[in-house]
């Protein structure tokens, strides 16, 4: 099963974006307690573009994100091996401090998870820990506002910026977290389903959103819904049983997909 | 300096220590093109963690350490015909203590009265202002001198190594700022070694219970045969005097202790099982959310009200009523008696019993209910037939730890149990408790190494294990009856 | 739910035979509404000891907020304080104010100060405070002496009694603690309003004492604060520290759950063995001073500790997760997400929590009484390590005294300490409905 995924690995097609390469894995298997959950997953992720990660739930898609910023470091009984990169650093070396990680690679969640503060503060909170000079007030109102814009929220709650976050609507509080994560200037932002909780206006205003900030941003966004992969992304890896299957061009993998296991996926006969 | 001015002074130099280090980073920050890893305030800390804890540590040994190797000292500088007469070496110590207080006050002339014989140590003493014991003798003033001039020494080292310590922990603090160092990091282990430190305190608590009774009991058994104390049926333990220290008159038999706290508790429980299991059942099953949000906060208030109000209120409103009650219908009931004390002790553990019932009946599913309502049983009868039967370990479990808190209770039966202790079936009469006789046994002026005193020890370490047994044992059920419908 | 049962029943009763069926549905229904009443019956009698015991306790304490009081016009007579006019201290502070008082109330009740068995029956009329006060009143103001000035005294405790009704006049005077001639007296100084009833601040000032006329709650309220701020100052920081760890760091292993089954079972641990480990470790093995608040409050925060945990890790559990993955995901720390998230927002539950353990602690009696706090301290303790006593533990104290007047000082007290505590709760509970918050 294994060497199913040998041929999709990026050396074969990769070779003309080399030098573009923002994080890549190698042979990542992640372990709960006994039960494994991914198993030798090699993927690497481009430059400011959108990688979609899809497959049946339980495939381990979400799994994978968490390993890209460490966020499987808070659950005790997960355990990692191989390599993940980020810019050719090794994101698990011992001396890496994961804090600093996280302030580069970003993370939206599925549910919106606003901070019970006002909407100033959530913006401003990441920058403050991170050393952003918060002794300068003004640069602070600008950098809430610039990420307030890049996330689209800004015309909506400009006036309302010391109104707690928790009461935007979960359109407006998903946009809100996108905000926060910017705030912090990532380099990489993870998006794990942001848009499940939401309706489909407030979805189709995140994924615009998303395509805004690709200029910007490598962004990796776990979805359960292949049309917004196939919307919003321009590169698909599709999951399967804690396997990478398949990956390549979102056009390619939608309409001509090498794997059968794919196939059947995008065609609705499972997941 | 005294021992206060120096912790004054390390905190004062832990907060200067803070706004230095974290100016410092502020200004490298800035002048640096590198980012730094930690924020300032964090570099703050960490110098300010320097500082701080080694000299910390090192007075705190010091100031366990170093009087005993002055005692220690000044023990072997006395002379042997001093520890030879057969006097404790303790007692003198004490009135060495005593007298270094106040030899720094004596002078040249003061000593010539002493060795010439014209005034006792005392007299000198006391013209100084200092009262020390008519036991004080020549010898130990030189003692004394050398207590003192030991003590001031080891204070000023200690002040000075404090001194040093503190500001080598700040250069090297300070050396530590740099855009990579992790400064952030080592301060949140030091935060985490202090969380852990005092999650301990729990542990330590129970280990200073477990062995200050335990090692109290042993003594007391070394002066009361165990088998004496665990069966025998006469609690007489008389009074300590004074120079019979060792030699026990009294007679300790826990069994009429441990009858009465049985009978006294078997009443509560008969009181309150029965009140507190209807009620919880009533505001589970029954109650709309308007009764419950009054009933509810109004049990409550019975489990805060505190012991010593129960006891005052069986002292002296309930124990006359039932004197006077017992007189009308011919049964002699004296006002502190087993049913005063009892009945008020039922009183304050229907809550107990009821809020934990009420959680317990809660837990069961549903599905069971709605199973017997389908079959056509009415509300009492699903609750008799097939709730109550579920719910019965919890029950039970709830129950023992009513049990565990009647038998550890002390107030109430203090004040309204009285303190004969009798081994009678008849309710109306006085009995005692254990809880009783610790207070009994432990207030008042005794003497401490006496038996009478000590056997509150062995009847503390009695009421511990017993109670510890109930809970664990109730709690273990409780816990067993949760998981089944989890 | 109930409407449901019902129909239920019905539908039941549907497949047995007719004439049965009303019988035995009404034999069920019958049982039901039993049932249904002892359930109420037990909350009501529950319901009842509540009313019970506050209604006992104000019905014996309310009359120990007032005092009786005469006012008697004192003449300080040079000649009794101070005959050498020197004002030296020693002198004022010992001269014969019984005396000064005991003219006055003589003078006014017409008695010859010569007629000794009258004499001593009208000075039973007095508290043997007064001569305090007047003490009191020169030390003050030496200016005084000399002159004449109208003082508020204290009664005597049993003609305090007669005036609150608490010694019935239709008992024989032979089993009266006042005779008729005291009671004509007190009738005639009321008559002249010089007797009246006045608002006791005494209660709240005075230390212990043997009269029930002079003893107050002062002291024993001062001790009682210092435990308190003895334990707030060190069972929050070690508790939520605690707390903190077990549920945001520590990993799952036997240590921790060891410490876990500790902090559960000590919760339950009778609270006297608490004394006896404050008696043999703060007493006996580090020296600390006996009848001390500061013993008292160690003893007290190992006793709430176990409290102040539980309640903030309950707190700490109900701050759901997302929020910390958030704080993680922008790139806090474990010590930051905590500190700058978690904390913040579970304090309101912190606080309840600690209010509660505080209500705990402030009502406990019996490891205090261990470590030597029944203790007849007259001074206000000045620092936490002088001897000194609780409010608990001066309710005890009275408790046990035999005076009439202490029964009602006992309930006056206790309705202090209740009013405290019902204080406290509703802060917490206002708390409670003020800050939760619903995730």
């Amino acid at each position: 099963m294994v060497e199913i995924s040998a041929p999709v690995s990026p050396v074969s097609e990769g070779a003309n974006q080399a030098d573009s390469v923002k994080m890549s894995a190698r042979d990542v298997c992640v372990y709960y307690g006994e039960k494994q959950a991914l198993f030798g997953v090699n993927l690497q992720i481009p430059t400011n573009e959108i990688m979609a990660l899809i497959g049946p739930s339980g495939c381990g898609k979400s799994t994978f994100l968490r390993c890209l910023n460490r966020m499987n470091d808070v659950i005790p009984i997960a355990r990692i091996t191989g390599d993940i990169e980020l810019d050719g650093e090794d994101i698990y070396a011992p001396d890496l401090d994961v804090v600093e990680l996280r302030a580069r690679v970003g993370m939206v969640f599925q549910k919106p998870n606003p901070f019970p503060k006002s909407i100033f503060d959530n913006i401003a909170y990441g920058p403050r820990i991170h050393g952003f000079s918060s002794n300068n007030k003004t640069d602070m109102e600008e950098l809430v506002a610039t990420s307030l814009q890049k996330a689209g929220l800004w015309e909506e709650v400009k006036d309302r910026l010391d109104q707690p976050g928790t009461g935007l609507s979960g359109g407006q509080q998903q946009r809100l977290c996108i905000a926060r994560a910017i705030a912090v200037k990532p380099e990489v932002i993870l998006m794990d389903e942001p848009c499940s909780a939401l309706d489909p206006i407030a979805t189709a205003k995140i994924e615009e959103l998303m395509d805004e900030l690709r200029s910007d941003y490598t962004i990796v966004i776990v979805t359960h819904s292949m049309q917004q992969a196939a919307r919003v992304s321009q590169r698909t890896a599709f999951f399967h049983l804690g396997v990478l299957v398949e990956e390549g061009d979102t056009d390619k993998i939608f309409t001509n997909p090498d794997d059968e296991r794919t196939q059947n996926y995008i065609t609705g006969r499972f997941g | 300096m005294t021992t206060q001015m120096i912790f004054l002074i390390l905190l004062l130099a832990g907060v200067a220590a803070f706004f230095y280090g974290r100016m410092r980073a502020r200004a490298m920050t800035v002048a640096s093109a590198e980012k730094f890893h930690s924020r300032p305030g964090h570099h703050g800390f960490y110098v300010t963690i320097w500082t701080m804890l080694p000299a910390f540590f090192l007075i705190v040994l010091w100031l366990v350490v170093a009087p005993l190797v002055v005692r220690w000292a000044v023990t072997n500088s006395l002379p042997e015909a001093a520890t030879a007469s057969g006097e404790s070496v303790s007692l003198i110590m004490t009135t060495v203590e005593q007298l270094s207080r106040g030899v720094t006050q004596l002078e040249e002339e003061d000593f010539d009265r002493i060795s010439s014989g014209a005034m006792t140590v005392q007299e000198v003493m006391r013209s100084k202002g200092v009262l020390v014991g008519s036991d004080a003798k020549p010898y130990m003033l030189q003692a004394a001198i050398l207590d003192e001039r030991l003590s001031a020494n080891s204070h000023l080292f200690l002040t000075l190594f404090a001194g040093i310590t503190m500001i080598g922990g700040f250069l090297y603090g300070r050396r530590g700022i740099a855009p990579r160092a992790r400064a952030r990091n080592a301060v949140e282990q030091v935060m985490t070694l202090g969380l852990i430190a005092a999650s301990t305190v729990a542990i330590l608590t129970t280990a200073g219970i477990v062995l200050s009774v335990l090692f109290e009991s042993i003594e007391f058994f070394r002066m009361v045969p165990p088998a004496d104390f665990f069966f025998g049926t006469v609690w007489d333990p008389r009074f300590s005097a004074p120079g019979r220290v060792g030699g026990s008159d009294g007679q300790f038999g826990i069994l009429p202790l441990l009858w009465g706290t049985a009978y006294i508790s078997l009443v509560a429980l008969m009181v309150a099982v029965p009140i507190g299991l209807m009620s919880a059942i009533y505001m589970s099953e029954y109650a709309g959310n308007k009764v419950r949000s009054i009933a509810k906060p109004l049990l409550e208030i019975l489990a805060g009200i505190p012991t010593i109000v129960y006891g005052f209120f069986a002292l002296v409103t309930f124990g006359p009523f039932l004197r006077d009650a017992g007189g009308l219908v011919g049964f002699d009931i004296q006002a502190s008696s087993v049913l005063t004390a009892g009945f008020v002790m039922g009183i304050m553990i229907i809550p107990f019993v009821s809020s934990l019932s009420d959680d317990i009946i809660s837990a069961v599913p549903q599905s069971l209910r709605e199973g017997s309502y389908g079959l056509g049983a009415t509300q009492s009868e699903t609750i008799k037939q097939v709730i109550m039967p579920a719910a019965l370990p919890g029950v039970v479990g709830a129950v023992l730890l009513a049990a565990s808190r009647a038998i550890g209770e002390t107030m109430i039966v203090v004040l309204a149990a009285g303190i004969a202790a009798n081994i009678t079936l008849n309710p109306g009469e006085s009995v005692t408790t254990v809880t009783v006789k610790i207070v009994s046994q432990l207030t008042g002026d005794l003497e401490f190494n006496s038996p009478q005193t000590l056997v509150a020890f062995a009847l503390g370490l009695t009421l511990f294990v017993v109670t510890l047994g109930l809970n664990v044992f109730a709690l273990y059920i409780v816990r067993k009856y949760r998981e089944q419908y989890e | 739910m109930t409407d449901q049962v019902q129909r239920m029943d019905v539908t039941a009763g549907g497949r047995v035979a007719k004439s049965e069926k009303s019988k035995l549905v009404k034999r069920r229904y019958a049982a039901e509404r039993r049932f249904r009443f002892y359930g109420m019956a037990a909350i009501g009698t529950a319901v009842f000891f509540v009313f019970l015991l506050f209604g006992s306790i104000v019905n014996n304490g309310w009359s120990a907020f007032f005092q009786t009081k005469l006012d008697l016009t004192v003449h300080f007579d040079e000649s009794v304080i101070d005959k050498s006019g020197q004002r030296d201290r020693m002198t004022l502070l010992t001269a014969n104010y019984r005396k000064l008082a005991r003219e006055a109330l003589l003078a006014e009740l017409g008695v010859d100060p010569a007629d000794r068995p009258m004499r001593r029956k009208a000075e039973a009329l007095l508290s043997r405070g007064a001569a305090i006060q007047l003490r009191d009143v020169v030390m003050d103001d030496p200016s005084v002496i000399g002159t004449t000035q109208k003082v508020e005294l204290l009664a005597s405790g049993n003609a305090d009694a007669l005036m609150k009704g608490a010694i019935d006049r239709d008992v024989p005077e032979s089993r009266r603690q006042l005779d008729n001639r005291q009671v004509a007296w007190l009738d005639e100084l009321r008559a002249k309003d010089i007797l009246s009833l006045a608002f006791n601040t005494g209660l709240f000032t005075y230390g212990a004492s043997s009269q029930p006329e002079t003893a107050g709650i002062g002291v024993a309220a001062i001790g009682s604060f210092f435990m308190m701020l003895i334990v707030v100052l060190l069972a929050v920081p070690l508790g939520v520290a605690a707390a903190l760890y077990l549920e945001e760091f520590a990993p799952q292993n036997r240590w921790t759950d060891l410490i876990e089954v500790n902090i559960n079972n000590l919760a339950a641990v009778p609270s006297i063995v608490f004394g006896l480990l404050g008696l043999a470790v703060f007493i006996n093995f580090a020296g600390l001073p006996r009848s001390s608040a500061l013993v008292g409050g160690l003893v007290l925060t190992l006793m709430t500790l176990p409290t102040v945990i539980i309640a903030t890790r309950a707190a700490i559990r109900a701050v759901p997760p997302s929020i910390r993955e958030a704080a993680l995901g922008v790139g806090a720390s474990k010590m930051q997400t905590v500190t700058h998230h978690v904390l913040p927002l579970a304090l309101p539950g912190i606080l309840t929590g600690t209010i509660i353990g505080l209500v705990q602690a402030l009502g406990e009696t019996a490891p205090l009484l261990m470590i030597g706090l029944v203790a007849f301290v007259v001074d206000y303790p000045a620092t936490p390590m002088d001897p000194a006593t609780a409010l608990p533990v001066q309710i005890y104290m009275w408790a046990t005294a035999a005076e009439r007047g202490f029964v009602e000082r006992t309930a006056g007290a206790t309705i202090i300490l209740l009013g405290f505590l019902i204080l406290m709760n509703s802060t917490a509970v206002i708390m409670r409905r003020r800050f939760e918050r619903k995730w």
